[in-house]
């Protein structure tokens, strides 16, 4: 076979990154100007520890000496300029001391670039975020390749930016701009990037060269950052600015329970007047944080994604993904998977089911892409009414109704039709794989693959194995969550899997509470003061009460232990189509922008009733990693906070009852189960965990 | 002819509708591509019709392939010979596959003609001009000095595309000539509208179109499922209530005439080598076709100056057609056809017969109605009718069919198709 025309010329060459090599770092000599070329040894994407850093401070040392007349920084890999510092050297740090002198060490090198007297270039592509684009703003002129993406995502792991990211940022462009990118962790297109004046050129890589060229040759201005920008050298501005920032941030991330976005606004509110102020008093505001139980459990999250991450490693070889079922889920697994470029046929018998796919999945890639990548989603997302995308599919996934007789009829058809080495596999959340893997021709090409609801938002995946599901189609169905950026996580088949199994005593002691006349919004309020993104009831409402009940259901008849008693006007409210947000009604009221109707907390919540939720959810992890159900604790941990949105600062439901004390949880437990009924008793688990 | 599909054909409703040329080329084409046991890269070209291509969709045919994953390494081009361009580029597959140069091609027609553009005067696009290229405030403000309101009354795209540039004749004008001089009275055309309108809502009803008709998906959520132009309570009374649009004391009017509509439509056309190595099944074989040209001020007369030698050169006898399509441009002119058919003294001097060529059998002509019912997209319509003539005959037990246009500009289109 010979090649494309296109495939002999990908990838595009990186200009300026071939020279000298030393251990991290390549030099490239072009004329008077030097360009220091990233390519961190070992890796796929440039991180930041020790030993690049005191390259580059050698690599200074020839700067200074050497007469050139500009330095151009760059990176090797494909994948990015530089994702910022390497998290595995903040993990488990304690002694202050120590951190203090690590922070400092960094910083002086990247100061030192800002010092240097000729001109700088930072040529971005890719990834440029925390750490990579410190480094960038450290230059004179960063030049972004059209892909390149900035942001500071530091606050996401309980952090600000530490290595003078705060200060040149606010100085850069306009400090608002500025902080709310620091506040939300949100990345910048290229294009975005040099609105913001972030960036001064934004051009393809076959432009780079000129790009650097007209830069230092000064025929580039240097956006403004705006009149605004001036007004807030005056520290009375800066306290009112603050003041409303601090609100907006309580709202997303309360400060009961979050540090670093508070800590960031005190360090531009105090020092926001002065770029040489704020850089010495970041330095001490990230050594303080760093410590922290919080920051550390965010950081421990953090890996724990990492971890899930490497579950669906490589290609999966799956194309062409046919789904079953234009509901909800099938709807959203089906755009999520055409947005990620998935070509996608969506097969169902209601034209209306599939004209509402279309205009949600059109909805989503709005939302995400423009121009011919809007077109090539939308052409990749095709709504099928007959059901001839089986034909040529790699992956099926069936998302029909809960029904076992409906699903085996389906898989029938799907059999009669599909190739022979195609993965077939059921989005179910209530129905036993191994009940529907019966009568199928092929069962080992049969697995689960559970998403949740929303798909573009929870980034979990669970990939179910029944007993005779072969290895193949498995890591098939593992690497093809992996393709779509979703996380796999194994788990065996068993009623509710992991996440609803642990979910429902939870949902289902909300709904007692409701029963014994307890306010829904103080409930709710109860699991959101502990930490979660939502109540209980109204998590309820997000995953259709319908499947609620059904999963309900099939763990009550499956498990055999006691579960808390489904009310009867539970299953009224299905019966009557009362599904929760998807159908505008469920236990809240939903309006036009689909957020729930709740009334004000009438008691603040107790303590006691913050127990009585949460801990039947830990104790049901804590039986499925007794009962191998999911590998450990820690995949468990992640499966909750990236499956259920449980309070990420908290490090995952296992590592909480750690912190509190495996006995103290057991013991509450007990004393629950007195006072409730033995659907409190804890688990055998809590005591091999106490050792 | 392995297989074919086309979209509904959407009426325009005075404002572009949900669908480019290229997308609905891309909604018709998917589902066909679809269920083949080929893959789309398969095809050696993709041949596309189209009379009004858009500015951002410059040789719509590349796009159309590129954007059904056609692959990178698929030629494609795309032909123009006004209503004939769906045709045409069937024709264009027929003849370089029986020449031997090519085994697989996707052919078809597309057309939005709810999307033609507005078209600037020349005085105001020079206008336009001027003022973009003022360097100089001043020179901005003199720009706008001479600026002209009714520079701001576009002239309309379509209606100058339907016009015939050298008789200055619109194409409802030249029907107006064609039922003039062969006396087609306007109860006439009105009841062949009717007739149309009828048998397009029985076909709908029986579900004989479900097969050929694929959904349309628009990114709003709005299903497009049957050819929304047809109007099944359409009777004489309501026809006759409608005023003449093209000449004020005319018989052509809105009704009796095609709609304008925006659709596309695929074949798949195979040789018999690649029939072979694909395993695939066809529907039917082109035997031959045949182009005719005529003064276009009597275009509509087209079908019977391509289809006359057509059948000679075949040695067939219009009796000996079992289905015939004839493009319902207007009623006037179909009638017209068939007028011209069974006039002894045109056969003669015309057409070099010895008498009347014959009659064509009503229950044998546009069995499920035509462009009066369900809409003319230019450039789409020559290969609906093909694929619409194999679906009849396969219905209906026919062998031998015929499917005519009239041109724009003065020609005739006509292709010979046998069923399988």
């Amino acid at each position: 076979m010979t090649k494309s025309a296109k495939e002999f010329l990908s990838p595009t060459p990186l200009t300026g990154t071939t020279g000298i090599r030393g251990t991290h770092w390549i030099k490239h000599e072009d004329g008077k100007r030097l360009w220091l070329v990233l390519d961190r040894q070992d890796v796929a994407v440039n991180t930041f520890n020790e030993p690049v850093f005191r390259e580059l401070d050698a690599l200074l040392d020839e700067v200074e000496g050497g007469g050139w007349e500009a330095v151009i920084f760059r990176s090797a890999k494909q994948s990015g300029f530089a994702a910022g510092a390497d998290l595995n050297q903040f993990k488990g740090l304690k002694g202050n001391d120590e951190i203090k002198a690590k922070i400092e060490e960094a910083n002086a090198v990247v100061d030192r670039v800002a010092a240097l007297d000729i001109p700088t270039v930072c040529v971005a592509h890719g990834i440029c975020v925390g750490g990579g684009l410190e480094l960038a703003l450290a230059c004179d002129f960063i030049v972004a390749r059209e892909d390149a993406s900035f942001g500071f995502p530091e606050v996401l792991v309980g952090l600000h930016p530490g290595l003078g990211g705060t200060a040149r940022l606010t100085h850069r462009i306009a400090p608002v701009e500025a902080m709310k990118m620091m506040l939300t962790g949100k990345t910048k297109k290229a294009k975005k990037a040099k609105r913001l004046g972030i960036v001064d050129l934004v051009v393809p890589e076959r432009d780079i060269s000129n790009a650097v060229n007209a830069v230092l040759t000064g025929k580039v201005e240097r956006k403004s950052p705006g009149a605004m920008a001036g007004a807030m050298n005056f520290y009375p501005a800066r306290v009112a600015i603050a003041r409303q920032m601090r609100a907006e941030t309580e709202k997303q991330a309360p400060s009961e329970h979050y540090d670093s976005p508070y800590a960031l606004i005190d360090l531009w509110e105090d020092h926001g007047g002065s770029l040489d102020d704020m850089l010495a008093a970041e330095r001490e505001s990230f050594a303080n944080l760093l410590p922290t139980e919080t920051t550390q459990n965010l950081i421990r999250v953090f890996f724990l994604r990492e971890r899930l991450k490497a579950n669906g490693k490589g290609k999966s070889g799956v194309e062409h993904l046919h789904v079953v079922g234009a509901g909800t889920m099938g709807a959203e697994i089906g755009a999520w998977a055409a947005l990620q470029g998935m070509t996608v046929t969506i097969a169902d018998p209601s034209r209306e089911a599939l004209g509402k796919a279309m205009k949600s999945a059109s909805k989503l890639f709005e939302r995400k892409l423009d121009g011919p990548e809007l077109l090539a989603a939308r052409d990749r997302f095709i709504p099928d009414p007959k059901g001839d995308g089986v034909v040529s599919a790699d992956l099926i996934i069936e998302a029909a109704p809960e029904r076992v007789d409906l699903k085996h009829k389906i898989y029938a058809g799907l059999e009669a039709k599909m190739k022979p080495d195609a993965v077939l596999a059921t989005n179910t959340s209530s129905l036993d794989l191994n009940e529907l893997a019966k009568g199928l021709k092929n069962p080992e090409r049969f697995v689960g693959i559970h998403f949740f609801n929303p798909v573009s938002r929870l980034e979990l995946v669970e990939v179910v194995k029944q007993d005779k599901s072969s290895d193949a189609a498995y890591e098939t169905a593992l690497k093809f969550v992996g393709d779509i950026s979703r996380q796999p996580l194994p788990v065996k088949a068993s009623p509710g899997f992991l996440v609803n199994r642990a979910l429902m005593p939870y949902l289902g002691e909300a709904l007692l509470m409701i029963d014994e006349g307890e306010q829904q919004e103080r409930i709710d309020a109860a699991a959101e003061d502990f930490g979660m993104p939502m109540g209980p009831v109204e998590l309820a409402d997000q995953v259709g009460l319908d499947i609620c009940l059904a999963v309900a259901e099939s763990l009550a008849r499956d498990l055999d232990r006691p579960m808390p008693e489904i009310p009867q006007w539970l299953r009224d409210k299905v019966a009557a189509g009362e599904l929760g947000r998807k159908t505008g009604k469920g236990l809240y009221d939903y309006g036009w922008d689909g957020k729930p109707k709740k009334d004000k907390v009438k008691q603040a919540p107790t303590e006691a009733m913050r127990d009585r939720l949460v801990l039947p959810l830990l104790d049901a992890v804590a039986r499925c990693i007794d009962g191998g159900i999911v590998a450990d604790a820690d995949s468990a941990d992640a499966a909750m906070i990236f499956g259920t949105g449980f309070a990420p600062f908290r490090g995952g439901p296992i590592h909480y009852a750690r912190s509190r004390g495996f006995t103290d949880v057991r013991q509450t437990l007990a004393a629950l189960a007195d006072e409730y009924g033995e659907r409190f008793e804890p688990s055998a688990w809590w005591r091999k965990a106490e050792g | 002819m392995i297989d074919g599909s086309r979209t509904p054909f959407i009426k325009a409703r005075g404002k572009p509708g949900p669908f480019s040329p290229a997308d609905l080329a891309v909604q018709c084409g998917r589902p066909l591509l679809m269920r083949q046991r080929f893959s789309p890269t398969a095809f050696d070209q993709v041949i596309l019709g189209c009379a009004n291509q858009i500015a951002g969709e410059m040789n719509v045919a590349r796009v159309a392939a590129l954007r059904l994953g056609c692959g990178d390494e698929m030629p494609a081009w795309t032909v123009h010979r006004n209503c004939g361009s769906g045709m045409q580029s069937l024709d264009d597959a027929f003849r370089n596959i029986a020449h031997g140069d090519i085994d697989l091609v996707l052919a078809g027609g597309t057309e939005a003609l709810s999307r033609a553009p507005l078209i600037l005067s020349d005085k105001a696009a020079g206008w336009l001009g001027k003022f973009q290229s003022a360097k100089t405030t001043g020179q901005q403000l003199a720009a706008l000095r001479a600026f002209d309101f009714s520079y701001l009354n576009p002239e309309i795209g379509l209606k100058q595309g339907l016009t015939d540039p050298v008789t200055g004749l619109m194409m409802g004008q030249t029907a107006e000539v064609v039922a003039h001089r062969f006396g087609i009275s306007r109860w006439q055309m009105d009841n062949y509208a009717m007739e149309s309108h009828h048998r397009l809502a029985r076909a709908q009803k029986e579900g004989w179109l479900d097969d050929e008709v694929e959904l349309m998906f628009a990114p709003d959520g709005t299903v497009y499922d049957h050819d929304d132009g047809v109007r099944p309570d359409s009777s004489i009374e309501s026809l006759a209530k409608l005023k003449p649009v093209f000449e004020k004391y005319g018989d052509v009017t809105a009704g009796n005439s095609s709609q304008v509509t925006d659709g596309a439509c695929w074949m798949i056309l195979a040789s018999e080598e690649a029939v072979k190595e694909h395993k695939l099944e066809p529907i039917a074989k082109i035997v031959d076709s045949e182009w005719a040209a005529l003064a276009p001020d009597i275009m509509g007369l087209g079908p019977v100056m391509s289809s006359t030698p057509l059948m000679q050169r075949a040695g067939l006898t219009l009796s000996d057609i079992d289905t015939w399509e004839l493009n319902e441009a207007f009623a006037a002119q179909v009638l017209g056809c068939l007028a011209a058919w069974e006039d002894a003294q045109f056969c003669r001097e015309v057409l070099g017969l010895e008498g009347a060529a014959g009659r064509i059998d009503r229950d044998k002509l546009n069995v499920d109605g035509g462009a009066i019912s369900l809409g003319h997209p230019v450039g789409t319509s020559g290969t609906r009718i093909v694929l619409h003539l194999i679906n009849a005959m396969r219905r209906t037990g026919g062998k031998k069919g015929i499917a005519t246009e009239c041109v724009g500009g003065g020609q005739g289109g006509s292709m010979l198709v046998e069923a399988l």
